[in-house]
């Protein structure tokens, strides 16, 4: 059971932040843009699909759920948000392109250290999501890390608003680090913690941001369910249809 | 000397014997013109065409549904990207065709100006929306202006997945609940009339046809593809089990294609002049897009000239 639910921490976090940023698809600052954050949603849709897909035969395999099948969709649209297990970074508005990039950022250096790890495990069918993944994770880095500098040493207006998302979003660092139980001992959270920092200070001081002095308060809970109200109107909007329609295949 | 009478001629020669322009022959200012309105309006429609279906993304009812969808989208945004190019070897920038685009100096295709009510929406834009499109684009991959031919090559092989994966949609959902066939047919109701109207207005009304034919920019008239396609779709839709709706589609065995009903033409005007449903929020969508973008492509720019200085200066 630690397994699946470890498996599904995965899987939500990279759908809620696919189904985030999702919603810059046709409303992009630029042509190349809306293409990139667009691939991007998909590579993270795609990731999803597999953690859901593993958890799913595991979780048939366990015999827990007698007379329902567990499938990706079940999993991702049927669940109620106590049941969601992704960060709360991931479910945070989208905000500008600033807070887009700069989460993208935060999220992917930690999904490199995490993939890495998890390519090195026992769980062959993870370590080999994860050897796919980090394929498209290191692009995603390199994207987002580009814009952080790009914005952070671009503009006085671009600046600022850096400086606002970092502001916004720094206290939901915290919780990526933050073991949840349910994870394996093969992960070693605060070596991940000590890369994650040692790049983001690295980037940032690139892109003129300094990282948030003094002991902040950080936000948690999204790995036990307890998630921000932003939640319900998300998974609301992405599960209406199954929830609708129970007995319609699409 | 060479006329200007000469250099019309030999340009017309060109295309009579199927050699394709290139950006930097000689050609009349018509044509660079009638090039320039028509691939920067099919720029525009892919982006605007995004918006629609765009719509349906954060609820579409499957993770495989959902990546399906959102690569189309992004398939239109690249789509957008290429013609866009294509166009500025005409000798306009992207910021100014996109600046007439939400001026409402340029248009775009009225068929994004219709919403989309359903899911199966979705599978109606696909099968019907992207089918009339293709019709159009198969003729334009064999235009006579050599950059538009070529984006229009890659562009038609990407048209044609989509109109298959809009198909099999609404296959699914015809062979699904009482629900599903009902949304189903609804949204073919509501398609059916608009995809018709994509083929412009009817020969006799059309004002740029006859010099279009002339220059090879068009191969086939509005009414030919018009049928074309009627006949493509009536033939598909037994598959689906469901019906169009026009009382007057009928086989003629003697003209060996079908009879259809007549267009309601007064809507097709009044929304080529802005009046359709989504009109407003799909102009007003690209406006905030671009406002709201224009600090990002403004700081991309400063950072951008802050690294070649550097560049330059450490390579002196």
């Amino acid at each position: 059971m630690q397994q699946i639910n470890f498996i599904l921490s995965l899987a939500d976090a990279n759908l809620i932040l696919s189904q985030r940023n999702a919603e810059w698809c046709g409303h992009g600052p630029v042509l190349e843009q809306d293409i990139a954050i667009t691939n991007i949603t998909l590579d993270l849709l795609g990731q999803a699909r597999n953690f859901y897909q593993y958890a799913a035969s595991l979780v048939n395999q366990s015999g827990n759920m007698p007379g329902n099948i567990a499938t990706e969709d079940s999993l991702a649209y049927r669940r109620t948000e106590r049941e969601f297990k992704n960060i709360l970074l991931c479910e945070l508005p989208k905000g500008d392109w600033a807070q887009t990039v700069l989460r993208q950022f935060f999220y992917s250096v930690f999904c490199k250290g995490l993939y890495t790890q998890l390519l090195q495990g026992q769980d062959a069918q993870l370590s080999a999501i994860a050897e796919k993944s980090l394929k498209e994770v290191l692009y995603h880095v390199r994207w987002s890390g580009e814009w952080v500098m790009r914005l952070g040493d671009g503009t006085a207006e671009s600046n600022q608003r850096m400086k606002q998302a970092l502001q916004f979003l720094w206290p939901y660092t915290g919780e990526m680090f933050m073991p949840a139980g349910f994870e394996n001992n093969e992960i070693d959270l605060a070596s991940i913690k000590k890369q994650w920092l040692s790049q983001v200070r690295s980037i940032l001081e690139e892109a003129t941001l300094q990282l948030p002095a003094g002991n902040i308060f950080m936000q948690s809970g999204g790995k036990k369910g307890i998630h921000t109200e932003h939640m319900g109107f998300l998974l609301a909007e992405m599960q209406y249809l199954q929830r609708m329609y129970p007995d319609a295949n699409w | 000397m060479t006329t200007i009478h000469q250099f019309e001629n030999d340009f017309q020669d060109k295309i009579d014997q199927e050699a394709k322009i290139e950006p930097k022959d000689w050609m009349p200012d018509a044509y660079r013109k009638t090039n320039l309105r028509q691939i920067s309006q099919h720029a525009h429609s892919e982006v605007v065409g995004m918006l629609p279906e765009g719509n349906w993304i954060t609820r579409a009812p499957s993770l495989k549904r959902k990546a399906i969808l959102i690569a189309k989208v992004q398939d239109e945004a690249g789509h957008g990207l290429y013609l866009y190019c294509a166009a500025e070897t005409l000798g306009q920038s992207r910021e100014q065709m996109i600046d007439d685009l939400l001026s409402g100096k340029a248009k775009y295709s009225s068929i994004f100006n219709y919403p989309t009510l359903t899911w199966a929406d979705m599978g109606a834009i696909g099968w019907l929306v992207d089918g009339a499109a293709i019709l159009n684009q198969v003729m334009l991959c064999r235009t006579s202006y050599g950059p538009y031919a070529r984006a229009m090559v890659r562009i038609c092989k990407e048209e044609s997945f989509h109109q298959r994966q809009g198909f099999e949609t609404l296959l699914v959902l015809s062979k699904g609940t009482a629900a599903q066939k009902e949304m189903c047919q609804d949204a073919i109701n509501r398609w059916w009339w608009p995809s018709l109207m994509m083929f412009g207005p009817k020969d006799s009304e059309s004002t740029n046809s006859d010099q279009s034919m002339k220059w090879k920019i068009k191969r086939k008239s509005n009414d030919e593809l018009r049928q074309n396609f009627v006949d493509m779709i009536a033939e598909q839709i037994k598959l689906l089990g469901m019906t169009l709706p026009d009382p007057h589609l009928k086989w003629n065995e003697q003209k060996k294609s079908y009879d259809f009903g007549e267009i309601n033409w007064e809507e097709f005007w009044n929304v080529v002049k802005g009046n359709g449903p989504c009109n407003k929020e799909r102009i007003d969508a690209r406006i905030k897009a671009h406002e709201q973008g224009a600090w990002v492509r403004e700081a991309a720019l400063a950072y951008a000239e802050k690294k070649n200085k550097i560049k330059t200066v450490s390579a002196a």
